[in-house]
C-alpha cells in the first residue's frame, strides 16, 4: 500500500470500504434506468436517426448536397473530422500519459473519458468516410492486391497517413478499453441476480478469475499498452495536422502545426471530459469519487493546453508577418479582418481569453463555471478549425474564384447527428457499463480515501 | 488421483498478504490466489514469476515494422514508383522520410494487437468462457487463497488446518477433487 503526503486532498471522499465501491458503481447498472435517460437517450437518438437519415441522402445524391464549391472543397466535413479527433485525445491521454505519470486520480475518469475518445473517433472517421462519396468503396484506401495492375495507395500522402493513424488509433483505444473493463465486468457478472444480465456479462467478462499471474499480465499490458498509447496521441494529431502542414496553402503550411494541434485536441477532449463527467457524476450519484479536487486537475490541463494553444495563435501571426510573405501575412490579415472575422474572433475569445480565467482558485473548483466554460471551449476549439481551413482557402489566388461557404441543411444535419449519436453511445455505455474502473479505484482506497487518510494510524506504520 | 483444495478466504487484502508470508515461512505452497484488484507485492510472496508479455510486445512492434517497411518498399519503389513532383523516389533512403509515420503506426498496431491477444490467450479468457474464480466474491471485496493438499506432501491436513486458523481466515472452504 502507497502513503502520500497529508496535505493532498483524498482523492476518495467519505467512508467507504471495498463492497461500497462495487455498490456505488454498480447500482446504477442494475437498477431500473431513470425517467432522466429515457427522456435524454430518446432526444439523442432522434438527433442522431436525422443524421443517420442525411448521410443516407448525402450518399444517395452526392456530397454536392453540402454547401462546398470549387474554391471551397473542405469545409465542415474537415472541420468536424478533426474536431471529433481532437476531443477523443482527452481519453488517451488521462489513461496512458498520466498511468505513465502514476497520477491516481486519473483512476475516477479514465474508463468514461477512454469511452468518450472511442465514441468521438468513430463519429469522427465517419466524416471521411462519406466524403469519399461512394462509401462502398472506402476499403480502397487500404493496400490490397487488386484488378486494376500495380496499382497502390499513395504512401507519400498524409491523408492516407490519417487512414492509418485514425484506425491504429481506434482500434488500440479500443482494445485498451476494453482490456481495463474485463476485469469490472467480471464484478458484475458475480453480483448479477437475472439471468440474461447474468449471461451477457459472462460473455462480455471473458471467464475473468482474478489470478494473481493473470493480475500480474494485466498490470504489465496495462502499462505496456500506455506505452504505447503515449507516442499514438501524439502521433495521431500531428499526423492530422499534416493534412494540412503538408499543403502549400498560406495559413496551412506552417512547421508549428504538430504541436499546436496536438494542445488544442487535448484542449478541446478536456472540455468534453468535463461536460460528459459533471453532469454524469450527479445523476449516477459517483460524487464520493469525481469531485472538486478531479475537476481542479483537469481545469489546470485545460489552463495548460489553452496557453499553448493561445501562444501558437499568435506565434503564428506574428510569423505570418515576419516571415515578409504577402501570401502569408495576407491569410491572417484576411482571417482577423475579412468577412470570417466572427469567427477568427469568437475562436480568440473562447480557446485564449477563456481557460486564462482558470488561474483564479476560486472559478477553477467552482462547478457550475466549469461546466460553462467546457462548454464555451468545445465551441471555441470548433470555430478554430473552422476558422484554419475555410478561411485559408476561400480567398484562393485569382479574386474573380474568391468564395464564400454557407453550410446547406445536409452539413448541420450530419454534424448536429453525429452529436447525437455520439450521445447516443454515450448514454448506452452509462447504463450498461461499468463508468468508474472500480476494481482499480480500490487499489487506491487505503492511499488516497478519506476515512483511511484520517484515521490516526495512517500515517504510524508500514 | 483425487486431492483435496482449501479455499482459504480474508477480507482484506493485507491480512491476506500478511497470512501469506506466515504460511510460506512455515513451508506451505500456496497454489493460488484471487482477489477482485492487484495486491501488490503478492506474487514474490507465492512464487508467481514476472510475466514475459512485455517481450512479446517488443517482437510484435518489430515484426510490425518489418512488415511496414518490406511493404511501403515494395509498393512505392519496387513495384510502382510513382512520380510526385519529380521527387527522387527509385530507393527506400530518396523516400524513407515519408514513410516514417505509416512505420511508426504499424508498429503499435500490431505490438498492442499481438500483446493484447497473447494475453487474452495466455489467460484463457475469451469471449463466453466460464467464471474461473472459486467465489464470486473474490471479484468485490474478499480475497481467497487457493491450497492444494497434493502439492504439501509433507503437511498434514490438521496441521495446516491448525496453520490456518492462527491467521484469522474470514471463511474456509475444502473441496475434494478428481
Amino acid at each position: 500500500m502507497q502513503k502520500e503526503a497529508a496535505i493532498r486532498e483524498p482523492l476518495i471522499l467519505g467512508h467507504k470500504t471495498y463492497h461500497d465501491i462495487t455498490e456505488d458503481v454498480c447500482r446504477p447498472i442494475e437498477d431500473k434506468a431513470p425517467k432522466m435517460w429515457y427522456t435524454l437517450f430518446g432526444i439523442a437518438l432522434i438527433i442522431g436517426l436525422y443524421g443517420v437519415g442525411s448521410i443516407c441522402y448525402l450518399l444517395g445524391t452526392g456530397i454536392g448536397v453540402w454547401g462546398l464549391n470549387k474554391t471551397i472543397g473542405w469545409a465542415w466535413d474537415i472541420t468536424n473530422f478533426v474536431w471529433w479527433v481532437g476531443i477523443g485525445h482527452a481519453g488517451t491521454l488521462i489513461s496512458a500519459v498520466l498511468l505513465l505519470f502514476r497520477q491516481k486520480w486519473r483512476m475516477a475518469i479514465n474508463r468514461s473519458a477512454e469511452a468518450m475518445t472511442i465514441f468521438a473517433v468513430f463519429m469522427a472517421g465517419m466524416f471521411p468516410l462519406i466524403h469519399m462519396g461512394r462509401l462502398w468503396v472506402g476499403y480502397w484506401v487500404l493496400p490490397l492486391p487488386n484488378q486494376f495492375g500495380s496499382l497502390w495507395v499513395n504512401f507519400n500522402s498524409p491523408l492516407l497517413w490519417d487512414v492509418f493513424a485514425i484506425s491504429t488509433y481506434l482500434s488500440v483505444s479500443l482494445v485498451f478499453w476494453y482490456i481495463g473493463l474485463i476485469p469490472d465486468f467480471a464484478t458484475i457478472r458475480d453480483r448479477a441476480k437475472k439471468p440474461l444480465a447474468k449471461k451477457m456479462y459472462s460473455i462480455l467478462s471473458f471467464g475473468w478469475s482474478g489470478r494473481a499471474k493473470h493480475w500480474n499480465r494485466f498490470e504489465l499490458v496495462s502499462l505496456v499498452l500506455a506505452g504505447l498509447a503515449t507516442p499514438l496521441v501524439f502521433s495521431v494529431h500531428s499526423i492530422v495536422s499534416f493534412d494540412f502542414a503538408t499543403s502549400v496553402i498560406p495559413g496551412w503550411h506552417t512547421t508549428i502545426f504538430p504541436p499546436y494541434f496536438v494542445a488544442g485536441a487535448v484542449f478541446s477532449g478536456f472540455a468534453m471530459v468535463q461536460t460528459l463527467l459533471l453532469v454524469m457524476r450527479k445523476a449516477m450519484g459517483l460524487e464520493a469519487y469525481i469531485h472538486t479536487k478531479h475537476v481542479e486537475y483537469m481545469n489546470i490541463v485545460i489552463m495548460v493546453t489553452g496557453s499553448i494553444v493561445g501562444t501558437a495563435y499568435i506565434t503564428e501571426l506574428f510569423i505570418s508577418w515576419y516571415s515578409g510573405v504577402e501570401y502569408e501575412s495576407y491569410a491572417f490579415i484576411n482571417r482577423a479582418t475579412g468577412p470570417y472575422w466572427w469567427a477568427y474572433w469568437s475562436m480568440m475569445t473562447c480557446n485564449v481569453i477563456s481557460p486564462q480565467l482558470m488561474w483564479i482558485p476560486k472559478l477553477r473548483r467552482s462547478l457550475l463555471f466549469t461546466f460553462f466554460i467546457s462548454i464555451v471551449v468545445n465551441i471555441g476549439m470548433w470555430f478554430e478549425r473552422y476558422v484554419i481551413i475555410v478561411t485559408s482557402i476561400h480567398r484562393d489566388y485569382i479574386p474573380a474564384a474568391w468564395s464564400m461557404h454557407f453550410p446547406s441543411h445536409i452539413d448541420i444535419a450530419v454534424y448536429v447527428g453525429t452529436i447525437g449519436l455520439f450521445f447516443v453511445f454515450f448514454l448506452l455505455f452509462a447504463r450498461f457499463f461499468p463508468v468508474l474502473a472500480l476494481n482499480e479505484v480500490k487499489t487506491i482506497l487505503k492511499g488516497s480515501g478519506q476515512s483511511y487518510k484520517e484515521s490516526p494510524d495512517y500515517h504510524k506504520h508500514h | 488421483m483425487s486431492d483435496k483444495v482449501i479455499y482459504v478466504m480474508y477480507d482484506d487484502d493485507e491480512a491476506l498478504k500478511d497470512s501469506a508470508k506466515k504460511l510460506v515461512s512455515k513451508g506451505v505452497k500456496i497454489s493460488e490466489v484471487f482477489s477482485p484488484f492487484p495486491i501488490h507485492g503478492i506474487d514474490p510472496i507465492i512464487g508467481v514469476k514476472n510475466t514475459r508479455l512485455g517481450i512479446m510486445a517488443f517482437l510484435y512492434g518489430l515484426t510490425g515494422l518489418t512488415v511496414a517497411t518490406l511493404g511501403m518498399r515494395f509498393f512505392m519503389v519496387t513495384d510502382w514508383p510513382m512520380n510526385i513532383g519529380g521527387k527522387p523516389n527509385f530507393t527506400y533512403l530518396d523516400n524513407m522520410l515519408a514513410f516514417v509515420p505509416i512505420s511508426f503506426e504499424f508498429t503499435v498496431l500490431c505490438a498492442a494487437h499481438g500483446m493484447a491477444i497473447t494475453y487474452l490467450l495466455r489467460n484463457k479468457t475469451l469471449p463466453g468462457m466460464p467464471a474461473q474464480n472459486p467465489d464470486p466474491r473474490t471479484t468485490d471485496d474478499k480475497f481467497v487463497m487457493e491450497i492444494r493438499l497434493n502439492e504439501n506432501h509433507g503437511i498434514s491436513e490438521a496441521d495446516l488446518d491448525e496453520m490456518l486458523k492462527e491467521t484469522g481466515f474470514f471463511e474456509l472452504d475444502k473441496k475434494e477433487i478428481n
